[in-house]
C-alpha cells in the first residue's frame, strides 16, 4: 500500500486524464528557480537559446536584470557559469541535457566540480519520452557523465512538484549541483506535504513483508508504482523514489532492501553508470542480491511518441511487472 | 604616470630573479613547461609588482584584482611571481609538482590562496573570467579582472565563444592577456592551425586590442593602464613575447614548450641569467 508518510497525491493510480494531474518536470524548475531567486538575489538564470522550453522565461520576466542571454553555446555557459558562482552568485544554467552536460562536460568537471563552485547545471528534455526529435536529442547518457564526478549532487526529480522542490533546495547547497527534467507531461504524485531532502529516498509504497524491492528515479516512479499496485494481490513490493542519485540514501535503501528476493531498478537512462549501476554499487559491497535493471539496453532511441518509445524500449508497466513476477516464481 | 627608469631597472631585475625561480622549480620537479613561464615572466612581474591591486598577505580581500590563469600549464611564473610578492615563502617553490603540495601541476583554486581559478584543460579561462566581470559589474564592484592565456589556446572553440560574450556584453572590466609566442606542441601556430589575423578577429568580436612587446614592461604597464580608461569594451593585450625568453638555448624553440630543464642544463642556464648572458659576472661562478 502506499506509504502514507510520503503524503502522495490520493489519485495517482486514477487513469491519467481526469485523474491524476499531468505536469512537465521542467515546469518545476520553472517555478521552483522563480521562488529561489526571490528567496535569494544571488540567483541568476542563463540560457542558451532555449528560454521558453526550459521554462527559463518565467524568471527572465520576474528578474530581466538577473537572467543571462548566452545564445547557442553550452561551453561558454559552464563556463562563464563557473566565473559567476566562483564570485558569488548562484547560477543555474538551462540547455537540453543532451548538450549541458553533454556538451560541455569537460567544463563541468573542471572549472566547476573541481574548481568546487556552486553552480547548477540544469538538463532539461532528458530521456527518449522528448519523443520524436529523436536519439541526438533523448539524453540517456547523464546521470552517468555526472555520477562519475567527485563534488557533484545529481538529482533526478520524479514530477513537477519534487522538481519545485528540489530546484529551491538546490540554490542551498553550497556545491556544484546536477538536475536532470523532463519535456513530457507526467502524473503528478507528490503533493506540497510530500517531505523533501536531497539526499534522503522516499519509501512511496510498501507491502507486508516486501519479496522484490522496486528503486525508481524520475517520472517512471509513477510507473513502478503503478506496477506494484498491479501486483498487490499477489506479490509484495517496496518502491523507492531516489530522487538524488548522488549522494545516494545508503540507509533508506538497504533498509528497503531487507529480505527481499531481489531488486528492480527503474530508470528513464542507460543501464550502464545510471541509478542502476548506483544501486548495483552499493547492493555489491552491502548486501549482494540479484538485480534486473529497466532502462535503456545499451542503445539509441528513435523518433515516436513517449509511450511507443518506452513500450518498445521495455521501461513501461508491463516491463517492471514481469520482471517483478520472475523474482517470485 | 609613466614607470621611472630606476623602476623600469627594477621591475626587469625583479623579473629575472622570478626566472632563476621558475628554472629552480621546474628542475627541482623533473617535468613541467619552460618556454612559457620563462616567456611571460616580465609580465607576470608587472602584474604582481604594479598593475594588481592587491594584498599577498590577505589573497581573499574582496576588493582585490582578480588574475585567472587561463593556460594553466604557465603556473610556474604565476607561483614564482606570487612567491616574490610575499604570498607564501620562496622555497615552497621547489615543492611544485610534489605529492601534498600546494603548488598542483596545473593551478587549483581550492589548493592555493591567491589562485582564482582551476584551470589546465586550455580554452576556458577567458569565459570564467567573464563570467566573474559580469557578475562583479552586477554588483558595481569596481576591482578588475585579468585573464591571460596562451595564443595556442585559441585553437579551442570556447574562447571564440567568450569573446562573442564579452564583446556582446561590453565587459569593460575586464582585460585579456595574450602571450604571443607563436609555438604550440606540435610547432608554431601559424602551421599548425593559424591564428592570424588575431587583432582583426579580437576588434570584428567588438574588443579593443592593444599590441606590446611582452619584454618591454613599461610598455605592458602603459597597456593595462589604458585598457581601464575604454569604458565601452572588454580590452584584449596582445603581449608579442618570446618562449623561454631569458635563456638562449631555450628561445624561440617550441620543443622546450613542455619539457623542463635538466640540472646540468639548469646550472647553465641560471648562470646565463644571473650574468645577464655573460654582461656581468655571477657570485654563483
Amino acid at each position: 500500500m502506499l506509504n502514507p508518510d510520503a503524503k502522495l497525491a490520493t489519485n495517482i493510480f486514477d487513469p491519467p486524464v481526469g485523474g491524476v494531474d499531468l505536469a512537465p518536470t521542467r515546469d518545476g524548475f520553472g517555478k521552483g528557480v522563480l521562488e529561489a531567486g526571490k528567496a535569494d538575489e544571488r540567483v541568476v538564470v542563463l540560457s542558451a537559446d532555449l528560454t521558453e522550453s526550459t521554462r527559463a522565461e518565467w524568471f527572465q520576466k520576474e528578474f530581466p536584470h538577473r537572467f543571462i542571454e548566452m545564445g547557442v553555446a553550452e561551453q561558454n555557459m559552464a563556463t562563464v557559469a563557473a566565473g559567476m558562482a566562483n564570485y558569488g552568485k548562484i547560477p543555474f544554467f538551462t540547455s537540453y541535457a543532451a548538450f549541458s552536460p553533454g556538451r560541455n562536460w569537460e567544463q563541468i568537471r573542471t572549472t566547476i566540480a573541481l574548481n568546487n563552485v556552486h553552480a547548477i547545471v540544469c538538463g532539461m528534455h532528458a530521456g527518449v519520452s522528448v519523443g520524436p526529435d529523436g536519439a541526438t536529442h533523448q539524453m540517456l547518457e547523464d546521470i552517468a557523465l555526472m555520477r562519475a564526478m567527485p563534488n557533484m549532487i545529481v538529482i533526478s526529480p520524479c514530477d513537477a512538484e519534487e522538481a519545485r522542490k528540489a530546484t529551491v533546495a538546490a540554490a542551498t547547497q553550497g556545491s556544484p549541483v546536477y538536475m536532470r527534467f523532463g519535456r513530457e507531461k507526467t502524473p503528478v504524485m507528490t503533493s506540497a506535504e510530500t517531505p523533501f531532502e536531497i539526499g534522503r529516498a522516499n519509501v512511496l509504497w510498501k507491502g507486508q513483508a516486501p519479496k522484490v524491492a522496486i528503486i525508481a528515479t524520475g517520472p517512471f516512479v509513477h510507473n513502478a508504482l503503478l506496477a506494484a499496485k498491479q501486483l498487490e494481490s499477489e506479490i509484495s513490493t517496496i518502491v523507492v523514489n531516489v530522487h538524488t542519485i548522488k549522494p545516494l540514501d545508503e540507509t533508506t535503501i538497504l533498509d528497503a532492501v531487507q529480505g527481499v528476493l531481489g531488486v528492480v531498478t527503474v530508470e528513464e537512462h542507460q543501464v550502464h553508470g545510471g541509478l542502476g549501476g548506483a544501486i548495483a554499487e552499493l547492493l555489491a559491497q552491502k548486501n549482494p542480491l540479484p538485480m534486473s535493471f529497466i532502462g535503456m539496453q545499451d542503445q539509441f532511441g528513435q523518433s515516436g511518441t513517449p509511450t511507443e518509445l518506452i513500450e518498445h524500449y521495455g521501461m513501461g508497466v508491463s516491463s517492471i511487472v514481469a520482471v517483478v513476477r520472475s523474482y517470485a516464481r | 604616470m609613466p614607470l621611472s627608469d630606476g623602476e623600469t631597472r627594477e621591475l626587469h631585475e625583479r623579473a629575472q630573479t622570478v626566472r632563476a625561480t621558475i628554472l629552480e622549480m621546474l628542475v627541482a620537479a623533473g617535468s613541467g613547461h619552460t618556454a612559457g613561464p620563462l616567456g611571460m615572466a616580465d609580465i607576470f612581474t608587472a602584474l604582481y609588482f604594479h598593475v594588481l591591486t592587491h594584498d599577498p598577505k590577505n589573497p581573499a580581500w574582496a576588493e582585490r584584482d582578480r588574475l585567472f590563469l587561463s593556460n594553466g600549464h604557465i603556473t610556474p611564473v604565476r607561483y614564482a611571481a606570487m612567491a616574490h610578492a610575499g604570498y607564501f615563502p620562496i622555497e615552497e617553490c621547489l615543492t611544485l609538482r610534489k605529492f601534498g603540495s600546494r603548488l598542483q601541476g596545473h593551478p587549483e583554486r581550492e589548493k592555493l590562496p591567491g589562485v582564482e581559478s582551476t584551470s589546465g584543460p586550455l580554452g576556458s579561462g577567458l569565459s570564467q573570467a567573464s563570467g566573474y566581470a559580469y557578475a562583479a559589474r552586477m554588483d558595481g564592484k569596481k576591482f578588475r579582472v585579468y585573464c591571460a592565456m596562451s595564443d595556442g589556446e585559441h585553437q579551442e572553440g570556447n574562447i571564440w565563444e567568450a569573446m562573442m560574450f564579452a564583446g556582446k556584453n561590453r565587459l569593460s572590466n575586464l582585460t585579456g592577456i595574450i602571450d604571443r609566442n607563436n609555438i604550440q606542441i606540435d610547432g608554431m601556430t601559424e602551421s599548425i592551425m593559424p591564428l592570424e589575423p588575431l587583432r582583426e578577429k579580437y576588434e570584428s568580436f567588438n574588443w579593443h586590442v592593444l599590441e606590446v612587446d611582452g619584454h618591454n614592461i613599461p610598455q605592458f604597464i602603459a597597456a593595462c593602464e589604458e585598457a581601464k580608461a575604454i569604458y565601452e569594451k572588454p580590452t584584449v593585450i596582445i603581449a608579442h613575447t618570446i618562449p623561454g625568453k631569458g635563456v638562449k638555448e631555450i628561445e624561440f624553440d617550441y620543443r622546450w614548450h613542455g619539457k623542463p630543464p635538466s640540472k646540468e642544463e639548469a646550472v647553465k642556464f641560471l648562470n646565463e641569467l644571473r650574468t645577464l648572458g655573460g654582461k656581468v659576472s655571477s657570485e654563483h661562478q
